[in-house]
């Protein structure tokens, strides 16, 4: 179908920055974390993202720094490959083709050349069994290697990586799953295996979950899914090995990390602390408590001054000396389950919904970042397992984002469930929500729905909530009677039940001049004004799942769901039932900018999108299988500039944006192919316009680049990786200007380098032109050939300058330039670098 | 890394009385002055000159007190029965007073003897007053009349015979010498004009009028009879401007306070009330031992004076600021006050060079022990005598972040005799609270389970498990009567209110489709069916 092409469905921003262990460059400046298909390069002093590696095809499942290189990192991806980058530019450098999913990667600095993958066994599909693979990467030139030369080293690898640790300079390797421990010694080529009991006297379990190895000596600790944490020693014997006990965590430690001189043991957990032990004196501990959720992966710079953890709620923060956290790094923070709506924002244009547990967050999708967090239920969080605590289960704005009400439950299915309706005011000053008014319990039973009126703003707010208790209550702003009471709250304005049906559902018309409260199957239609129930509508059987007013031209219209699999729409005017259609509506969805619905249909484990107007009899815009599993959640944000869009099929996206959850947790969205190729052409532009300052070595190389360009995308002619000697000059020019100074070596060893490149480009280019004949040069090549006090005029003559030249000066060199300028080249620079050394 | 979330105290609505500045205000009264007197208090009086003495008419004698003076400074008993309504000159030299033997008596201030008598009424004068001109006396007798007197010579000037029953109230303008109002048992009040010789307007207040009052603009007029007060717009020819219903006795006496801003009514179901005179609504209200009969403020509301039916006479005098501040100066002023601010209010030099300290947070004790997970520790930082006492909402919210943190019962397990005791004290006190009722039930379950094992090794605790027994049993009985009353009076209401038409769906027939229909057929509009 052409709207398919036309109109895809994209992941946007959000993605999981803690999927895999976070590696740190060795100067502690940056951070490379796995993210959805790409790697993110972080600042660990900014927190912003100074780099995207993007080049996997699938979920990248490992970042590694190159033992050998610290300034290139390995990544390995579900695709089957692995990459070598130059993280700090940018730059892809090598593609290792494996041919099989690979989970994890590995590397260790005594094993030059070798890098060690968990991939799935031969025969198995499935991630159950994995095994450890040695990785030969063959030294060739180019840009995409196949590699053949694979060892197994280990099977029976678990698919966690973090059970997989090198030891001490790489002799051994040591690997759990399930309760047993093996540790394979590359020299000896032999293999030991431990057991343990399956679950330990106190009748826990004795699972292994993390490993980690001493960096100097031969020790190896264990974590274990009781909260011990063991450290193995004598393990190169069979009968000898004794293991030493540990235990402060009270669940699962999740993961282990030795400090690079070996002196302290990092662990963490579900509990969020992070426990610093000294080895030898394990007896003392350091502890870094309240980190905010589960430590999933912790993470130590090579220098050991920077330690950095990776968090249950997609967050990483850095932390200084294990005494002060400097920097966090928040994604998208991905709870178990989303049980508010998705909001937009009304003033941020940010996405809201649950976050942290008992906060909202607010999430720029516009930038990727994630404003802030609104801690909703102001208790302390207790991280421990099986704990029933407080959760945001409701959340929505007024239409002007002046006010935000949230419900938060605790013991939902208990008798005695806590209930508070908080309604929070936004704060000009502090720019955020402030809460003004908690009722306790507004409901007996459960709430199931609280919406304010769009279209009332300021002093006339109104908040309608239905409850299980068959009640739906309308609260108002009051002004307290006495002036020293305190400013305006919130207090239920009316109460009403109807024929002791439990409201589901309830929704305002966009100018807030009618109530549609559904009760069950029945839906009645309230004016807010007076309070009186104006007409009732009903359309058995089912109960009434969802409600939507429709908008401007069809602001007539009511439709609602229902559990029967009934999309019924009424018309207000006529108080009759003007279609209605049998489909399975997970989600029915309004644009508040245009007059567009959209349906989200499960049908068959996969959802069905239907984009239509209340009054047309066909759709806009469909398409099957938008994602798998049910859609629940879902959103219109509208766009900051409307696009432009003349394609039939995609005008529905010109003024909002529609985002969507799935079941999984990832936040989808659609895209046109018109969008897509502005935000490419962006792109693009920003590669070939990297506008550096007027310059005189610009001016001077400026217009090369269409040359050297052609040179690079040549693979024949593409230097390799290690850059021996530049033999495109410009190019090595390019690389020596454009490449951070702390890359480079010293200035006197690239001094005669630099010097032949300049004068290779001309001869070069000079001869191309001869060769080609009629080529008119332009007018800064010319002056590449003058005397370097010409390079040091001023900007704004030259031009003009050139401009002349252009007539008067001779294209065409002769023979005798041509032969000057190669007995130049052979000229001994050295002394030039010597001047530069003194 | 974020910091500790002290443990949530919910904040509970006050019951009771609003802490107002006009509750401020009147509560600002030193304990009361009580003398007692010869017999029932029927009238105050208090001198329109400083140093404002007050004149007490009880049984027969007036005793005129001075401001804080506890003994009369001076006694009138040449009565030869009951005496009534003894009141000032507007200069204070002269006082009047009726009789039950029907002679109106005009006392010097300073003298002992009546200087004037006037005899001319038949039975008991309740009512005497000076007009504004300071010349003559008005008085209202029960034998249905009232009387202009000229004061220099004792010759009667006019009578008004209009009132059909007693007259027990009246009043003379301040402003006109001409003017006075009185009010009768025959429910009505009557304005007369002395150049006149009718009354010029007359009121129904529908009840006998026991009291009058005018306000200082003379624009309104407050009459209290039976349980009610009115006010009189007298410039719009007598119409009614507010009932005032907050009595549940007849009110004998009204009073106006703070310059004209309050209104005060006394009433013999022992309450006197104070009224905002610009809404009407009370404001505060003081309770006294017995039936009030008469009430006078002081200017400036220096003292309330208030007489009963038991023949106290009740003063009470206002607390002074001075007085105050050295009852504040009297407390020790604690050293450590001043370690805690040294340095705060230093300015730093604008080219200083700012180290910025931490804050640190003050946690309360029980959040420093929940901080360290020490949760019995908590409960007993939170058990603290006073804690438990003066704000049992702490503890009931400690107990409730431990039921939260699921270690409730690690927190109540392991405690002795004395401890358990506090505990259960705690309990038997708030248990019935509704506020606190549903997470106290839950501890104290949690108590008997823990303990069911050592019941009977201790007497103490053995008769705070009685006491708490009993306590449950008494709120179950009185739980299950009020919801008998709430039962009869849920019939009361539904056969008192008249049948509404309802809207009623009736599901399936009038709207929407039945299955299978065509999604294009139009449902009828849907109507709601008739009530038979």
């Amino acid at each position: 179908m052409v709207e398919q092409a036309e109109i895809r469905v994209v992941h946007q921003g959000g993605s999981n920055i803690t999927f895999r262990e976070p590696a740190i460059s060795s100067d502690s400046r940056f951070l490379l974390c796995a993210s959805g298909h790409n790697v993110k390069v972080f600042s660990t002093v900014t927190e912003e993202c100074v780099q995207e590696l993007r080049g996997h095809a699938d979920l990248v499942t490992g970042v590694l720094l190159r033992p050998s290189n610290h300034l290139q990192a390995y990544s390995c991806s579900a695709d089957g490959t692995v990459r070598l980058w130059d993280f700090t530019d940018g730059i892809l450098i090598k593609t290792y083709v494996i041919g099989y999913p690979i989970c994890s990667i590995y590397a260790s600095a005594s094993h030059d050349g070798v890098i060690f993958i968990a991939t799935p066994t031969k025969g198995y599909k499935t991630l159950d069994s994995l095994q450890l693979l040695a990785v030969h990467l063959p030294q060739t030139a180019g840009q995409l290697v196949e590699t053949s030369d694979l060892s197994a080293v280990l099977s029976d690898v678990s698919a966690n990586p973090a059970t997989v640790a090198f030891g001490r300079a790489g002799e051994y390797v040591a690997s759990t799953n399930g309760v047993q421990l093996q540790i394979f010694f590359f020299k000896k080529q032999k293999s030991f295996r431990f057991s343990l009991k399956e679950n330990s006297c106190s009748g826990r379990s004795n699972t292994f979950t993390c490993v980690a190895c001493h960096p100097t000596d031969d020790c190896i600790a264990t974590g274990h899914e009781d909260g011990k944490i063991r450290l193995w020693r004598n393990f190169d014997q069979k009968r000898e090995y004794t293991y030493r006990t540990l235990h402060w965590h009270h669940s699962t430690v999740r993961a282990l990390c030795f400090t690079p001189e070996g002196s302290n043991l990092l662990s963490g957990g579900v509990e969020s602390v992070l426990v610093q032990w000294r080895y030898q004196q394990e007896s003392q501990q350091d502890f870094l408590p309240r980190l905010g959720a589960a430590i999933t992966h912790i993470a130590v710079s090579p220098d050991g001054a920077l330690f950095c953890t990776s968090h249950s709620d997609n967050k990483i923060v850095l932390i200084q000396s294990c005494v002060k956290v400097s920097s966090i790094i928040q994604g998208l923070v991905k709870g178990e389950a989303v049980q508010t709506d998705l909001m937009v924002d009304p003033r941020s244009k940010a996405l809201v919904l649950n976050g942290k547990p008992g906060h909202l967050q607010f999430y720029s999708l516009q930038r990727d970042r994630l404003l802030f967090n609104l801690d909703v239920v102001q208790q302390e969080f207790i991280h421990q397992e099986g704990l029933d605590q407080f959760q945001v289960v409701m959340a929505t704005l007024d239409g002007a984002g002046a006010w935000l009400a949230t419900v938060e439950e605790r013991k939902q299915e208990t008798a005695e469930a806590e209930l508070n309706l908080k309604l929070w005011a936004f704060d000009e000053p502090s720019q955020s929500f402030v809460l003004n008014t908690t009722v306790s319990t507004p409901h007996e039973v459960r709430i199931t729905a609280v919406t304010f009126d769009p279209a009332a703003r300021g002093q006339t707010s109104l908040l309608v909530s239905c409850g299980r208790d068959g009640l739906f209550k309308a609260w108002r702003l009051a002004v307290p009677a006495h002036p020293d009471d305190g400013g305006p709250s919130w207090t239920c304005d009316f109460v009403s039940a109807y024929h002791g049906l439990t409201p589901q559902r309830c929704c305002f018309s966009a100018d807030g001049s009618l109530l549609a409260v559904g009760f069950q199957e029945v839906v009645t239609v309230w004016s807010p004004a007076s309070w009186e129930l104006l007409l009732t509508l009903s359309q058995p059987p089912g109960i009434i799942r969802d409600l939507c007013f429709g908008r401007l031209s069809c602001s007539k219209f009511l439709l609602g769901t229902t559990s029967s699999n009934q999309l019924c729409c009424w018309n207000l005017l006529t108080c009759s039932l003007e279609w209605s259609t049998s489909m399975e509506v997970s989600l029915l969805l309004a644009d508040p900018l245009s007059d567009n619905m959209a349906a989200f249909c499960h049908q068959d484990g996969n959802t069905d999108l239907f984009v239509f107007k209340p009054s047309e009899p066909r759709p806009l815009f469909s398409q099957k299988a938008v994602c798998s599993g049910r859609v629940s959640r879902a959103v219109f944000a509208p766009r900051e500039v409307a696009l432009e869009s003349c394609e039939e099929s995609s005008q529905w996206l010109n003024r909002s944006q529609l985002y969507f959850l799935t079941p999984l947790m990832d936040l989808l969205t659609f895209s046109t192919r018109a969008e897509e190729e502005r935000l490419m052409t962006a792109s693009k532009q920003l590669v070939v316009d990297d506008s550096v300052a007027m310059t005189p070595f610009q001016l001077l190389l400026g217009k090369r680049r269409p040359h050297h360009q052609a040179a690079v995308e040549d693979p024949a002619v593409r230097p390799p990786a290690d850059r021996p000697v530049p033999p495109g000059g410009s190019a090595a020019v390019r690389e020596l200007l454009q490449s951070p100074a702390h890359v480079l070596p010293a200035a006197a060893a690239l001094c005669s380098v630099f010097m032949e490149a300049l004068l290779g480009v001309a001869t070069e280019t000079r001869e191309n032109e001869t060769s080609a004949g009629e080529t008119p040069s332009d007018p800064e090549e010319e002056e590449e050939e003058e005397d370097s006090d010409q390079e040091m005029e001023t900007r704004a003559t030259r031009p003009e300058r050139g401009l002349l030249e252009t007539d008067s000066a001779d294209p065409v060199l002769s023979r005798a330039q041509v032969r000057e300028l190669r007995r130049v080249r052979k000229l001994d620079h050295s002394w030039f670098s010597s001047l530069l050394d003194s | 890394m974020a910091s500790f979330k002290p443990t949530k105290i919910p904040v509970y609505p006050k019951l009771g009385e609003k802490v107002t500045q006009d509750t401020l205000y009147w509560k600002n009264y030193k304990a009361p002055v009580q003398i007692k007197e010869y017999g029932a208090v029927s009238n105050i009086d208090f001198s329109p000159v400083a140093p404002h003495n007050f004149a007490v008419t009880a049984f027969s004698r007036i005793h005129v007190y001075g401001p804080f003076s506890q003994e009369p400074v001076k006694t009138f008993t040449r009565f030869k029965d009951t005496a009534y309504c003894g009141r000032f000159r507007s200069d204070g030299q002269l006082l009047v007073a009726g009789c039950e033997d029907s002679v109106v008596r005009l006392f010097d201030v300073s003298g002992r003897v009546a200087l004037r008598m006037f005899k001319g009424h038949t039975k008991a004068v309740h009512v005497t007053d000076f007009t504004s001109d300071r010349y003559q006396i008005l008085t209202g007798s029960d034998d249905y009349t009232c009387r202009l007197w000229d004061i220099p010579n004792a010759a009667e000037l006019s009578t008004y015979r209009e009132h059909t029953d007693y007259i027990r109230c009246g009043v003379t303008s301040k402003l006109n010498r001409d003017l006075f109002i009185t009010g009768s048992y025959d429910h009505t009040l009557k304005v007369f004009d002395a150049r006149a010789e009718k009354s010029v307007m007359t009121m129904d207040h529908g009840q006998p009028v026991e009291s009058l009052l005018l306000y200082p603009s003379e624009g309104l007029l407050v009459s209290a009879g039976g349980r009610y007060v009115k006010v009189w717009d007298l410039l719009k020819g007598g119409q009614p401007l507010v009932l005032l219903k907050n009595h549940h006795k007849t009110i004998t006496c009204l009073a106006l306070g703070s310059n004209g801003e309050r209104l005060l009514s006394a009433s013999l179901d022992r309450h006197v009330k104070v009224y905002n005179t610009t809404t009407y609504k009370v404001v505060h209200n003081f309770d006294y031992a017995a039936a009030i009969l008469s009430l006078a403020l002081a200017p400036d509301d220096e003292s309330i004076v208030v007489g009963m039916t038991n023949s106290i006479l009740s003063i009470k005098h206002r607390k002074h600021t001075e007085e105050s501040k050295e009852m504040m100066s009297q407390q020790r002023r604690r050293p450590s006050y001043r370690v805690f601010v040294k340095g705060k209010n230093f300015v730093p030099k604008p080219d200083d060079y700012l180290v910025s300290k931490p804050v640190k947070e003050h946690l309360a004790k029980y959040d420093r022990e929940l901080k360290k997970f020490n949760v019995s520790k908590a409960l007993d930082a939170s058990l603290e005598i006073w804690l438990r006492k003066k704000k049992p909402e702490i503890t009931v919210g400690v107990i409730k972040e431990l039921d939260r943190r699921g270690t409730l019962k690690n927190a109540l397990a392991g405690r002795d005799e004395e401890q358990l005791s506090q505990l259960l004290h705690f309990v038997i006190g708030n248990i019935v609270d509704t506020r606190f009722a549903p997470i106290i039930l839950t501890a104290a379950e949690m108590i008997l389970d823990i303990y069911k094992s050592v019941i009977g090794q201790s007497a103490l605790i053995d008769q705070q498990l009685l006491r708490l027994q009993n306590i449950l049993e008494s709120e179950i009985n009185l739980e299950q009567e009020l919801l008998e009353v709430l039962g009869m009076l849920d019939t009361m209401f539904a056969t008192s209110v008249t049948r509404k038409e309802v809207p009623y769906s009736d599901v399936g027939r009038s709207n929407g489709l039945a299955q299978g229909e065509a999604s294009s057929s139009r449902p009828e509009l849907f109507r709601p069916p008739e009530i038979k």
